[in-house]
């Protein structure tokens, strides 16, 4: 079955962009031949490159590394990683940004690795699971997981363990019901919550301090 | 009673490792990243598979033409799998297949193939019996007793419903798949993703028509199986060939989609059950007329009544049902969640027609269950919920009649499972420096494997944890069997007991004479080899191994039918109440909390044991609320090959759940048990009958939807 995917890059505009609330504003009175002009909506300025459809050099920073690669435009940060890094902590499962098994840390904040193209991925700081690590000592969420079973299989465990360091990071002291709120975009079929919650609330703790 | 045989388990106050909460050794490679399974091999050179597969329910290949992906960049082999003329009987059964340098090229050539099909009629709509026609196969019915009088006997109260569960699929998040890669012309290694890794070679060599002993297959970790990758299907031997016409390893994973539609499906089960008891509650009739689909050559009946089959007077017809979908598999515990259901429903529906307590009705009646063991356990585990749930304080009729449009519930439902052990080798090594190891070609799926055979090697050792050291996951070393119907724990650890006695002994003839013993006064405890009752005589490990000179001990251990001494059996039974909230307004189910009480006899690992109960737990809230496989009657279709629709429950979802595991002389003499399975069989009936005591009807069949909460709502009202 193929996969489609189908992303629009996301570009900077160098018109102020057109919002959703400015066009329903508009909506009702002659809509949208007076609204687009008079936000000039256009091709592409001329200084932006167009890139692909076949291999491109692309540099991509991963676990304070630099890294230059060779790849498809439509090749997706997942894959770049585990593809042609061999840096296969983070897993390919759903492969829609639904299930949290890609997770990695874009400049510190999770994102579904599946869902971002390697190209886009540019100029960002990338931390997968194996980027956890210091100097080969277990990242405090990898020690807690550990101690409350928090993995069976083990595939959803590193998407986890990604987001938990991320999630406590933006907030280092969280309720067992924001834990749940805040993982709740990883999935697990084996059924390790029970352990997942109970050490997301002692990594908490040990990162305290 | 028994004289003690040489590889019994030590006494409770004996035992050093075994019994108590060990972390999963394999913890840290799992939450740090570094482990790999199949899906993460890359291999030099590797080229990607991909699979053609039809997007029709059932049709005829009219036209194939491969050449175009054949000169398509990047493209090294393409093979047929279906030529034109084959008869297509499910959506994404494989056509033709091809490996390419790049996954991205691999797609693109297939989009290249030209492929026709004529469609043909088809059936996907199992429960819709009536529309069966031809699909629907003759019948099938056992009698035991007289129903027919039993139900005519005067003051008999009688109830009657309709409950099912659709069909579901496994959703491993390592889909299903291999790498494989010729070392030469005749032998080839393979990472399998596979649940009986010594059974793979056999599964290669058979269609390839070659020698087992040329194929090494590797599965060191295992992204999820629960019964679905026993096979290595047709697509893993055409990986094989295709590998060999492009001389270069091929990885081929299935795709979600491609896995959702094509890689197993656990059968469906619809029925009408009618049910009578005595004013008393002794239940004494039983009829249902059930039927379901396991595909298009359907499945295993469940057994109704279950699992109390003691039912003096029962009838059971059951109709399979052929349909054009992705064939079924063993999915954690065939046909039992399925009668399960069907059962606990209609003896809860009994109850409220009883105006009786649900859970004191099947206290009364666990005499019906098969044997006077599990009639007892039933017993037991059912006081032991009841009191863990303050049940007799909490639990109220049918129907909450708290004002407001949260109705909260609970329901209880019991099991049984098998979990026999499975027969295996394994070789122990005790090397003159001190170290261990243990090897057997067995697989660890997450169940904790790796962790049971450590601390059984080790506590028979005397050594801590880190001392032994623990070599599973190829099929080089000795066989063990595979991992289904929750034979592994019983058969590794009867293998692994026995390697580890014999090596010992073998260790104490070396060690006696320095310290003046006889063999058989010699004990391992602590890190030592010592006299009993003499611990002044005593050698630390190192010292004691280092009297092996230069050649290591390798003892081997056995688990089979004829094997000396009982350290496994089979037969369990289980109990699970679950405590609900439902929404009246929007028909949302909340789960408050569930408690399993769950014996499996003696419990090497009770942590690993407590981690595989609350998983199936959670795979029971799954099946209860969220998951199915949603067919389209117009195109045949799935309709939901993703994650986005076929949904599993989040961290959210579960609540709180809890584990009590029932230990004492009945139950571990009875030796070590499978725990797998057991645990997945209830929730679906405990949290079907907590729905029905929260909003005083029933929603028949799972999952419980929001929209089916609120039909059920509105036809109790009408």
């Amino acid at each position: 079955m193929s996969r489609r995917k189908d992303k629009s890059r996301k570009k900077e505009s160098p018109v102020a962009p057109l919002t959703r609330r400015d066009f329903l504003k508009g909506a009702g009175v002659a809509v949208s031949g007076t609204i687009l002009a008079g936000h000039a909506i256009a091709a592409a300025p001329p200084e932006t490159a167009v890139v692909g459809p076949g291999a491109t050099p692309i540099t991509l920073r991963i676990n304070g590394q630099q890294h230059e690669l060779n790849l498809e435009p439509r090749v997706t940060l997942l894959d770049a990683l585990r593809n042609d890094l061999d840096l296969t902590g983070a897993k390919r499962v759903c492969d829609r940004g639904v299930c949290g098994t890609c997770t990695v840390l874009m400049d510190g904040k999770p994102v579904y690795a599946c869902s971002v193209l390697a190209i886009e991925a540019q100029g960002h700081a990338i931390t997968t699971v194996e980027g956890l690590m210091r100097d080969g000592q277990p990242h405090p969420v990898m020690t807690a997981f550990v101690d409350h079973d928090a993995q069976q299989c083990g595939f959803c465990t590193p998407g986890f363990v990604v987001a938990c360091a991320g999630f406590l990071r933006k907030h280092p002291n969280p309720t067992q019901a924001e834990v749940e709120k805040g993982l709740g975009g990883n999935l697990c079929r084996c059924g390790t919550y029970i352990g997942v919650r109970a050490a997301a609330l002692q990594a908490a703790k040990a990162m305290k301090q | 009673m028994a004289a003690a045989c040489k590889y019994d388990w030590p006494a409770p106050g004996e035992r050093q490792l075994i019994g108590k909460p060990i972390k999963r050794i394999d913890g840290p490679a799992k939450s740090s990243g570094e482990a790999k399974y199949t899906f993460d091999i890359n291999r030099p050179g590797m080229l990607f598979g991909k699979v053609l597969r039809c997007p029709y329910a059932h049709a005829k290949v009219t036209a194939l033409d491969v050449t175009p992906a054949k000169n398509a960049p990047g493209v090294k082999a393409v093979r047929v799998i279906q030529d034109v003329g084959s008869e297509i009987q499910w959506e994404g059964d494989e056509v033709a297949v091809l490996a390419a340098e790049t996954e991205e090229a691999a797609e693109d050539a297939m989009r290249m193939i030209k492929v026709e099909y004529e469609p043909m009629p088809f059936f996907v709509m199992d429960e819709d019996i009536k529309a069966a026609g031809s699909n629907a196969k003759k019948p099938t019915t056992k009698t035991v007793g007289d129903p027919d009088k039993a139900f005519q006997e005067a003051g008999l109260v009688v109830s009657e419903g309709y409950y099912g569960l659709p069909v579901i699929t496994h959703c491993c998040l390592e889909t299903h798949g291999n790498v494989v890669e010729w070392t030469d012309p005749q032998s080839f290694k393979v990472w399998a993703s596979t649940q009986g890794v010594s059974t793979v070679p056999q599964q290669f060599s058979e269609p390839l028509g070659m020698s087992p002993n040329n194929i090494e297959a590797v599965c060191q970790y295992i992204g999820g199986g629960f019964g679905s990758k026993f096979q290595v299907d047709r697509w893993g031997v055409e990986t094989a060939r295709i590998a060999k016409d492009a001389g270069k390893p091929v990885k081929l994973m299935l795709e979600r989609d491609s896995d959702l539609l094509v890689a197993g499906a656990r059968p469906s089960f619809f029925g009408h059950v009618k049910v009578g008891a005595k004013p008393d509650g002794t239940i004494t009739a039983w009829e249902s007329d059930t039927w379901g689909t396991g595909g298009i050559s359907g499945a295993g009946i469940p057994a109704v009544p279950y699992p109390l089959d003691g039912v003096p007077n029962y009838k059971r017809t059951h109709t399979a049902v052929a349909t054009n979908i992705g064939p079924s598999r063993a999915w954690r515990a065939p046909n039992d969640p399925q009668a399960c259901l069907v059962t606990m429903g209609a003896f809860d529906d009994l109850a409220a027609a009883l105006k009786m307590d649900p859970l004191e009705l099947l206290i009364k009646n666990a005499d019906l269950a098969p044997n006077p063991t599990l009639a007892r356990t039933y017993k037991e585990e059912l006081q032991k919920a009841a009191e863990l749930t303050d049940w007799h304080k909490r639990w109220h009729q049918r129907g909450d009649k708290t004002p407001g449009h949260i109705k909260r519930g609970m329901g209880v439902s019991i099991h049984t499972w098998g979990g026999a052990p499975h027969n295996g080798k394994c070789n122990v090594t005790i090397q003159p420096d001190g170290s261990v190891e243990v090897a057997l070609g067995s697989q660890d799926l997450g169940t904790g494997t790796r962790t049971v055979i450590n601390i059984v090697v080790a506590d028979t050792l005397g050594l801590p944890i880190e001392g032994v050291k623990v070599k599973i996951g190829d099929s080089r070393l000795p066989p063990d069997g595979p991992s289904g119907g929750s034979t592994t724990v019983g058969g590794v650890s009867g293998s692994t007991r026995r390697g580890a006695v014999n090596a010992r002994d073998q260790l104490f003839a070396a060690v006696a004479p320095a310290l003046g013993a006889q063999p058989d006064q010699l004990e391992a405890v602590g890190g030592q080899v010592r006299v009993k009752g003499n611990s002044s005589k005593s050698l630390t490990w190192k010292q004691a191994c280092a009297k092996l000179g230069v050649k290591p001990i390798v003892a081997q251990g056995e688990q089979g039918p004829n094997s000396e001494c009982k350290l496994n059996s089979g037969g369990v039974g289980g109990c699970q109440v679950a405590d609900v909230s439902v929404d009246t307004e929007t028909g949302i189910v909340r789960i408050n909390g569930m408690q399993a009480v769950q014996d499996c006899g003696l419990i090497i690992d009770p942590r690993t044991a407590e981690s595989q109960c609350l998983g199936a737990m959670i795979m029971g809230v799954t099946y209860s609320l969220y998951e199915e496989k949603i067919m389209d009657a117009q195109t045949g279709k799935m309709l939901n090959p993703n994650m986005e629709f076929y949904k599993l429950a989040g961290i959210g979802d579960v609540g709180d759940l809890k584990v009590h595991f029932m230990m004492g002389e009945f139950y571990e003499s009875r030796g070590v048990i499978g725990l797998g399975e057991p645990p997945v069989v209830s929730p679906g009936a405990a949290i079907s009958n907590a729905v029905a005591n929260a909003i005083g009807v029933r929603v028949p069949t799972l999952p419980i939807t929001p929209q089916k909460v609120l039909a059920a709502l509105e036809k109790g009202m009408g």
